[in-house]
């Protein structure tokens, strides 16, 4: 690739970059600035709608919940995902298609359907398991199947599952060893990537909450937008930071070893690359 | 290198060989047989190779043998304990695979090693057992690499300490050197077999490369349609092959229709003796060598059945492979380099036929004829 084709790849990656960036952020900035403003025309900045949001029992208790059940999705999801997409693809490969049907099928399930088919059962679960907002993990953990379904695919698909875990086999390993010890490290990224896009999906989740009559952090933000239009923006811009902040804790600290190396390995050849151009 | 491993104790380490009966193995696959009740028995310390052609059950066999895949029918007996029913983390299998194995995320080192954590081998004696081993095939300067930090070829040597690490019954070969380039998989070879003896242990080698086969093996079993056609030593299965598939999968083989009599072929006025002298008389194609053709220079009068023009030379090294079309069939002699370059494409040669038995075809010779 000639210099000038390269400088002008360059420059056309940083417009992008800093496009996308502004379509990202200029909404961002504009939440934080409103929630900032004070009370009448000239009042200066203030953080109380921030401040607000920890004096506001029903909204930390929704946080909370909101939380709780991102943490309950996501790990529910990789319990039931993970073991099942190893052990069709291993052993059942004439049912891939099936699991994908049934993991994709939420997709094209309106959430105002799903809710009026789940009624029933959640109403018989109130009556007599319990009526706790957790018991929403249920319906989340259906409604992120294919968003995560996609990714731990795409996971599987990038490493010889078969012949790593026949290998394993015949050393000794038992099928849980092969699922824990060869075969999710080797799909690290995608994990990650799946539990992501559940704690996303869970943390913005609306309707399901609102037609079932839980208050989960999006609901506690519409009810709160009403009384207070300030401290729910300024909980919708929480939620945004978080997530974000979840991102880069998830991809810089949970990658394995051997990417690090791989990753070390290419640095390396790139370093030399450029010490050879600039000799 | 030898003296090295004796000397950490490898030698006292590893098992002695145990025999290996494979009885009467049947799988099916749907419609399809794959093993038709397959019988060998390998010997402790022997290395067999299966051979043959894609879909002939060579690697069914071994899967059967690891465990990976169940029999419809028959035994695996290893040192004399029926295994026909145990998972594959119960067999005492050593297995290395035709696509690079090694797990992606470990070491080099800890790949040797895990095959001893699953066994409950303490930290101390893992991490002798595995340099030992990394030094066995000569990479104990590589235990701290990961899998893509090696070359395909120093994978699969990991790969075999890897299964040797376990001191396993019997070693599993499928296909191991397929995916590696030509000079790799020459050295690869040595070294597998080197180590194996080194070890003493009894191997089973699948392969579709009848030269690995042939350069590798004590005993070649070569298979068809889910059978042994023939199990020998490689000398036996390349001179004296016992069917006429095994004469056409093993080597070059020259068809040339000729006609059965009492106890000979005769071929463009040629008498060869037959490998089976009962055989019924009557048309058949023999099957003749490259090595049993001979060429003389008749110069450009000379005429008979069995002179043509040499249309093209293969220079193999030290041998050339050269091609005389007599008209109506092609023949192939392969000659010392020396004596082929008399004979550059354009000569007019007169072809002899050296009187070694041949096995002769049947059912081809009728198609032929028809």
């Amino acid at each position: 690739m000639s210099r000038n084709r390269r400088l002008k790849l360059q420059v056309f990656r940083v417009i992008v970059f800093l496009v996308l960036g502004a379509f990202f952020l200029v909404p961002i900035g504009a939440m934080f600035e409103f929630s900032t403003r004070g009370n009448g025309e000239n009042a200066p900045r203030t953080l109380a709608a921030w401040q607000t949001i920890f004096q506001t029992p029903d909204l930390v208790a929704a946080i909370l919940a909101s939380l709780a059940l991102a943490v309950i999705t996501s790990a529910g999801m990789l319990l039931l995902l993970v073991p099942t997409m190893i052990w069709v693809r291993l052993r059942l490969p004439g049912l891939s298609r099936v699991v994908e049907f049934l993991c994709l099928l939420p997709l094209t399930i309106p959430a105002i359907v799903l809710v009026a088919g789940l009624a029933p059962e959640y109403r018989w679960m109130n009556i007599n398991l319990s009526d706790s907002i957790l018991t929403l993990a249920f319906v989340y953990l259906i409604l992120v199947l294919p968003y995560t379904y996609r990714t731990l695919q795409t996971g599987l698909a990038a490493i010889d599952v078969k012949t790593l875990s026949e290998a394993a086999r015949s050393l000794g390993a038992g099928w849980g060893t092969v699922m824990g010890r060869i075969i999710v490290p080797n799909m690290w990224s995608a994990l990650l990537n799946a539990a992501l896009l559940s704690v996303a999906v869970v943390l913005g989740e609306f309707t399901i909450a609102n037609l079932l009559n839980y208050e989960n952090l999006q609901v506690a933000i519409a009810l709160l937008g009403r009384a207070n239009a300030g401290v729910s923006i300024a909980v919708a811009v929480a939620s945004l930071l978080f997530a974000f902040i979840l991102l880069v804790i998830l991809s810089f600290f949970g990658r394995p070893r051997s990417r690090v190396a791989r990753q070390a390995d290419e640095l390396a050849g790139f370093g030399r690359q450029l010490g050879g151009g600039l000799r | 290198m030898t003296t090295a491993v004796a000397a950490a104790g490898l030698g006292t380490a590893t098992r002695a060989g145990v025999e290996v009966r494979l009885e009467n193995l049947r799988r099916r696959y749907g419609a399809v047989t794959a093993l038709d009740g397959l019988n060998l028995t390998m010997a402790p310390g022997e290395l067999v190779a299966l051979l043959g052609p894609s879909g002939c059950g060579k690697t069914t066999a071994l899967r059967l043998v690891a465990g990976l895949e169940q029999a419809d029918g028959g035994r695996v007996v290893v040192g004399g304990e029926d295994v026909t029913g145990q998972p594959t983390n119960k067999r005492d299998v050593g297995m290395v695979f035709q696509a690079y194995s090694l797990f992606p995320h470990m070491t080099a080192w800890q790949n040797v090693a895990f095959g001893l954590q699953m066994r409950k081998v303490d930290a101390s004696q893992r991490r002798r057992r595995a340099g030992e081993m990394l030094e066995l095939v000569g990479l104990s300067g590589f235990a701290d690499r990961f899998a893509h930090q090696l070359s395909g070829g120093q994978q699969q040597r990991v790969a075999l300490a890897r299964a040797l690490a376990i001191q396993p019954k019997v070693l599993l070969l499928d296909e191991p050197l397929s995916a590696l380039d030509a000079k790799v998989r020459a050295r690869l070879r040595d070294e597998i077999r080197r180590v194996q003896l080194e070890v003493g242990i009894t191997t089973l080698f699948v392969t579709h490369d009848q030269e690995e086969a042939l350069a590798i093996a004590d005993r070649v079993g070569v298979m068809n349609s889910g059978r042994i056609e023939q199990l020998g030593p490689p000398t036996a299965i390349y001179s004296r092959p016992a069917t006429p598939f095994v004469a056409e999968f093993v080597g070059l083989t020259n068809r040339l229709p000729g006609v059965v009599r009492s106890g000979s072929v005769e071929v463009r006025g040629a008498s060869i003796p037959l490998v089976q002298p009962d055989a019924a008389e009557g048309p058949a194609v023999a099957l003749v060598r490259p090595e049993a053709v001979t060429i003389a220079s008749d110069g450009e009068a000379a005429t008979g059945p069995l002179v043509g023009t040499v249309i093209a030379t293969a220079f193999l090294g030290a041998t050339s492979r050269v091609t005389v079309d007599l008209g109506d069939v092609s023949v192939l002699a392969q000659l010392p380099t020396s004596e082929a370059s008399a004979y550059p494409a354009g000569t007019r040669v007169r072809l002899a036929l050296r009187p070694d038995p041949v096995l002769i075809a049947r059912d081809e010779a009728k198609a032929e004829r028809a």
